[in-house]
This record gives structure tokens, sequence and C-alpha cells, in this order.
């Protein structure tokens, strides 16, 4: 092995991939059999960058070449740029060594298209078969999908990987137009509906079948670059909504754009990430996830932008005092994961523990319930609790005055008028 | 108030529990460690391990707990936190006394103080499956060391066994002077001469060939990947407490 060149090419390709932010290696039930290497189930993030994100898999690129010039992208083709590609052996040999020791839970593997797009899928699928038939591997494999890729590919890559993802790289048509001319969002979806087909179809032959073999068991993800083009959160999360119900996504990924590139359709080079807007996001994909909220709750026409000062769900709740206060001690588990402060694990043990008892202030603290924000909006077995008449307003502004919020620097206030 | 000495095992926890109720004794305090009869100002009584006595009061659990929950009690003990005896007696005390199976009773201290506990070891444990990181030595063994803030390594066995089924591996506690050792078919608890595991450039001498080239590669990995625009040190330490750094390849 020639250390140094190794070391180079990984440097590159690494570099070229770490902007695609899915990091999740978990939702596959992946066994190892036969005395093999490795397992994949439920997660595991092996170390953290020094921006705070997640290393669970090894990430990298096949190739930076790429034929398509997409603004956006540190790998466009008119990008002037060092490239360099890795051939198959040396992935595998990276990603089970890696792996021996401890240091990830599987491999991430994209690449820059190069000649076509099957030539680049067959390639990728090359890898992931490499490691599962010769190498005996069964940890994570997530590869990418090719936009325009062949069926038979695709479902190739199925059978060895756990997950597979497209991008959408932006959340309207309209915006990849713009950013991506070479691109053509139709080439993206059809794979994505030729995977969830296929996905349904294998589940019902393993119903029949014990031994019918795994097919991508962690599902599909994507995900838009934030902050490039101008859609609202409300295009935003609208579009991330219809393709979770629509594809039976299991992830769409928010990633704030990173100036890396001049040019005049793209925000300016010294513009910062957008990572509150990014973080409001992601709560206001959990809600719709986990919390029973539908999109039009968290935003909508009158709403289309996110509070970047408070969470979504706060946000909802302040414009909905009518449904306040909830008492704890009654109210259905879907009212109680609604109220502000309150999270799934807090919410379930509520319901557990007022079966004994009814519950205090001091019982909910030690719940875990966040009080600060969780106080304004219930009633538990205490004479204490919020009297005063408060506006959603208030409420905000009392909220924010006593939190030492991670975000306070950008507080801004904002004069009401009326 | 009684202060009752046990000697550190599950069986001797279970045997006091049988003595507080035999004795109809109070206010009590568990402590692990020594006689120590020259203790005057409180009453001490010296719990001898009765493994009768211990089985009878473990099937009284039964009765009244899932066996999931008597999982966690094991767990929470094993886990050897300081002080937190009173709290796992507490919680015995609470189901006795109860006539209703009352381990979700998130209102009463003790089943909470479990429920927190039991919430910090298997964080610990986690951490541990992430943060381990396998050196591999000539023979072709992979030689991990740990510092865990409790005494996780006993849960790590499934794990590790599981994920790593074709290589031999050693996950060594420097703390409490003990590891596992995988052997390609089953494993075993050992311990090794201290002074050897304690000098990292013996353990550096005896690394196999690539072992130095695949640590640079995961170093230059693990600074590639990091974007500069996106920096933030807070969120960083609280996902890797520096505590954990001395055993991190991608951290030294």
């Amino acid at each position: 092995m020639n250390a140094e060149r190794i070391t180079e090419k990984l440097n590159i390709l690494a570099d070229a991939a770490k902007y695609d932010v899915s990091c999740a290696s978990s939702g596959s039930k992946r066994k190892n059999e036969n005395k093999g290497l490795g397992n994949a189930s439920n997660g595991i993030c092996h170390s953290y960058t020094e921006d705070g994100r997640c290393v669970s898999l090894l990430k990298i690129l096949l190739t930076n070449h790429c034929i398509f010039d997409c603004a956006y992208c540190v790998s466009r083709k008119n990008n002037d740029i060092k490239r360099a590609a890795f051939t198959v052996q040396e992935v595998v040999d990276l990603t089970i060594n890696f792996y021996r020791r401890n240091y990830i839970e599987g491999l991430f593997l994209s690449s820059g298209i190069f000649k076509d797009a099957d030539y680049t899928m067959e390639r990728l699928v090359r890898v992931a078969k490499k490691l599962r038939t010769e190498h005996n591997f069964n940890g994570y494999i997530h590869l990418k999908s090719i936009p325009g890729a062949s069926d038979e590919l695709m479902r190739e890559a199925g059978l060895y990987a756990d997950r597979l993802s497209v991008n959408l790289e932006m959340p309207t048509e309209a915006g990849l137009k713009l950013l991506a001319p070479d691109k053509n969002r139709q080439d993206m979806i059809d794979p994505m509906e030729f995977l969830k087909n296929e996905i349904i179809l294998r589940k019902e032959e393993k119903k029949l079948f014990k031994n019918a073999p795994l097919f991508a068991p962690a599902g599909q993800s994507t995900q838009v670059i934030i902050g490039a083009t101008p859609e609202s959160d409300q295009q935003v999360l609208q579009s991330a909504n219809y393709f979770y119900k629509n594809f039976n996504l299991k992830r769409v990924y928010y990633s704030g754009y990173v100036p890396v590139l001049a040019d005049k359709r793209l925000p300016a080079l010294n513009t910062s990430v957008p990572m509150v807007r990014e973080n409001r996001l992601y709560q206001a994909d959990w809600l719709m996830r986990f919390y029973g909220f539908e999109v039009n709750e968290i935003v909508n026409e009158q709403q289309p932008l996110l509070d970047l000062d408070i969470d979504p769900k706060l946000g909802w709740a302040i414009r909905n005092m009518q449904a306040f206060p909830v008492d704890i001690n009654k109210a259905d588990l879907q009212m109680i994961l609604r109220v502000p402060g309150i999270g799934l694990l807090s919410a379930h043990k509520i319901v557990s523990a007022r079966k004994f008892a009814k519950l205090s202030w001091e019982q909910l603290r030690k719940i875990g319930v966040a009080l600060n924000r969780a106080r304004y909006f219930i009633t538990c077995k205490s004479n204490e609790f919020e009297r005063r008449d408060l506006t959603g307003n208030n409420i905000k502004q009392f909220i924010l005055a006593e939190s030492q919020s991670k975000y306070i620097k950008n507080t801004q206030t904002q004069l009401n008028l009326f | 108030m009684y202060t009752l000495v046990y000697d550190g095992t599950f069986e001797g926890l279970l045997t006091a529990v049988f003595e507080i109720y035999d004795r109809k004794l109070f206010h009590v305090k568990l402590i692990k460690g020594e006689w120590l009869s020259s203790a005057m100002f409180e009453e001490v009584v010296q719990i001898i391990t009765d493994e009768n006595r211990a089985t009878r009061v473990l099937r009284g659990l039964r009765k009244k707990l899932s066996s999931a929950s008597i999982q966690r009690l094991y767990i929470a003990h094993m886990a050897e936190m300081e002080n937190e005896e009173s709290a796992i007696v507490g919680f015995i005390r609470y189901v006795f006394d109860s006539d209703i199976n009352v381990e979700e009773d998130y209102g009463n201290k003790y089943v909470m103080r479990l429920s927190e506990i039991l919430k910090m070891v298997r964080r610990e444990k986690h951490r541990m499956e992430a943060f381990i990181r396998f050196q591999k030595l000539k023979d072709e063994t992979f030689y991990a060391a740990v510092e865990p803030d409790f005494n996780v390594l006993p849960l790590l066995i499934r794990h590790f066994k599981n994920r790593y089924a074709d290589q031999k591996w050693i996950i060594y506690d420097i703390k409490r002077k003990y590891g596992i050792h995988y052997n390609l078919h089953d494993t075993q608890y050992i311990s090794l001469d201290f002074s050897e595991v304690n000098k990292h450039s013996d353990v550096i001498s005896a690394y196999t060939e690539d072992e130095t080239i695949y640590q640079h590669l995961w170093k230059n990995y693990f600074t590639s990947v990091n974007i500069a625009a996106r920096k933030n040190t807070k969120l960083h330490l609280r996902h890797i407490p520096k505590r954990y750094w001395r055993h991190l390849t991608e951290k030294i």
C-alpha cells in the first residue's frame, strides 16, 4: 500500500463528501452471520468533528471527477480543484480496516458523475458487492443512488446496501433549474419511486419466505440544501412532507449552505451558514415525525417562516393559546406531547407515573420536564399555576428573558406595531 | 439509624434487605466495605452474605416486578456508583411495601432515581461502544484500553462479541484493573500484569506493521471531514467530554 498516495486521496475525497450531512447508521437489522465481520442495527456515533457533527460512517466519494456543473457543489466541472479517484479495492480495504478498529459503523459511498449515470452506479455497487460477498462484511452501507441509473442497477444496490439516498439538492424544481442546469428533478424521483416499490414488494416477500434476502432494510433518505435559493420554510417543509408521505422516506436532511464558491446565482462567500434556521427545520421535522403535528400547523400562508428565536413547538403553542392549559394528570398522551418543554420520553413517563398518583411540579421537574417553558401551559397537583391572562407574545418574552439560549446572540427584538 | 456493612456483591445487597425486614430496621444506611469495630457512635450491623436469604429476596422481587426491572436493578448495582446502595435498597423496600407493581411509578423518588442511574449507566455503555479504539497487535489481537466512569465492561461483551466475531480482541479497564478477552470462540475475564499495560510505549512496540498507517489515515480523515465555517466547540465537548480523549486515536 502506498500510504502517502492513499492519504492524499482520502483527504481530497473525504473533504469533497463532507457537505452531505446524512450520517445515520441506524434503522437496519443486519446480523453477523457465519462468524463474519460486523452487524448493523441501532446506530452509533463513533466520533464528533469540531463543528459538533457526528462521525458514524466512512463518508467518501469514489471520485470527485464530475461531468456536471452544479453551482453549489465544490466538485463542479469548472471548479479548479485537485481531483482524485479511489479504486474499488482501496475503498474496501479502508472500510474493513477502519471498521475492525471500531472507528466507524460502516461506509457511506457517493461519487461525482463520471462518463454516465450507469457507469458510476455500477462502480458504487461493485464496492458494496465486494464487501458483502468477498469479505462477509455485515456493517452498515449507505450508497448514493445516482440520478438516471437503470432499474437493474438500483435493484442490485438494494441487495447490498442498508440505505440508499438520492439528494433532491434544492427544495423546489425552480431552485434546481437555477443552480443545477444539468440535473433534472424527474431523474432523481425515478430511482426513488423504483426503490420505494421494490422495498414494499420485498417486504411482502419476506413475510412469505423467511430466507428472502434483505433489501435496503434502512430505507431511503434525501437531502435538501437550505439558504442557497430563496425558498421559504413553508416550501421546504411541505416538500419534505410530500416526500415522507409519498416515498416512505426515513429521513430528510437539511443542509445549511456553506458558501464555498463564488457565483452570482449564490449567496456571497462571506455569508454565514444558516445554522439556526437549519436547527429549527430539524425541530419542525421531528414534530411532524414523532409528535403528531401536521405540516400546516407548523408553517402556513400566514406563518411561512419558522421563528428563529424560539422552537417551533413553542411557536405553535403561543399561536394556539385556546388549547391550554393542559391538565397533566388527565390529558391524552397526544396533547401532552404538544406541550412546550415536554419531550417524548417525559411524556411517556408522565402517562405511566400518573396511574399511581397525581403528579406535582417537583415530580414533573424530576421526570425531566423543562418547566421554564412548560409551566405556562399546564396545571398539575398544585394550587400554584399561571393565573395571569397572558398572551402568547407575553409568554414568548418571559421565556426569552430568562433563557440562556444558545442562540441568544441572534435574537433581535422585533417591535410589534399593533 | 443503623449502618449495614456488606461485601459489595448483589447477593450481599439482597441479604441486607432480608436483614432489614427480619430485624424490622427502619432507618438504615448501606455501605460497602470492611467491618470496622471501631465505629462507636452508631449501630453498625455486619451483613454476612447468605445465598439462601438472597434467593428468598430475589424470589419475592420476581413476584412483584417484571424480569426487565430485576435486570435493571442488577445493572444499577454492578455499575458501582458511589453511595447509590441506599437508593437501590430504598427501591426494593418500596416494591415490597406496595401491593401492586410500582416499577413505572416515576413520581416516587426511588423509582425515579433508579431510572436516572440506569440512564447514566446506559449512556456510559453506549459511549464505550462508540469510543473504544482497537489497536492491532502483532499476534493479530485487537487491543483497547478504557477508563469508563462506571463498571460497564460486562455490559459490553454481547455487543463486541456479535460485531467482531472473526477477530481476537481485548478490552481492558485500566481503572478497575480487569479486562475481557475474546479468543474467536468465547470471552473470558482477564487481568494483566499492570506495569506492562500501563506503558503506552509497550503497546506501540507490539503494533502490527500497518497499525500506524491506519491510525494516521483515521486522524487525517477526522480532520478532513470537519467544516471550519461551522465550528462549534461547545457542542463538540458536550459530545466527547475531555476525559475520553486519552484513548481516542483521533484526539491524541
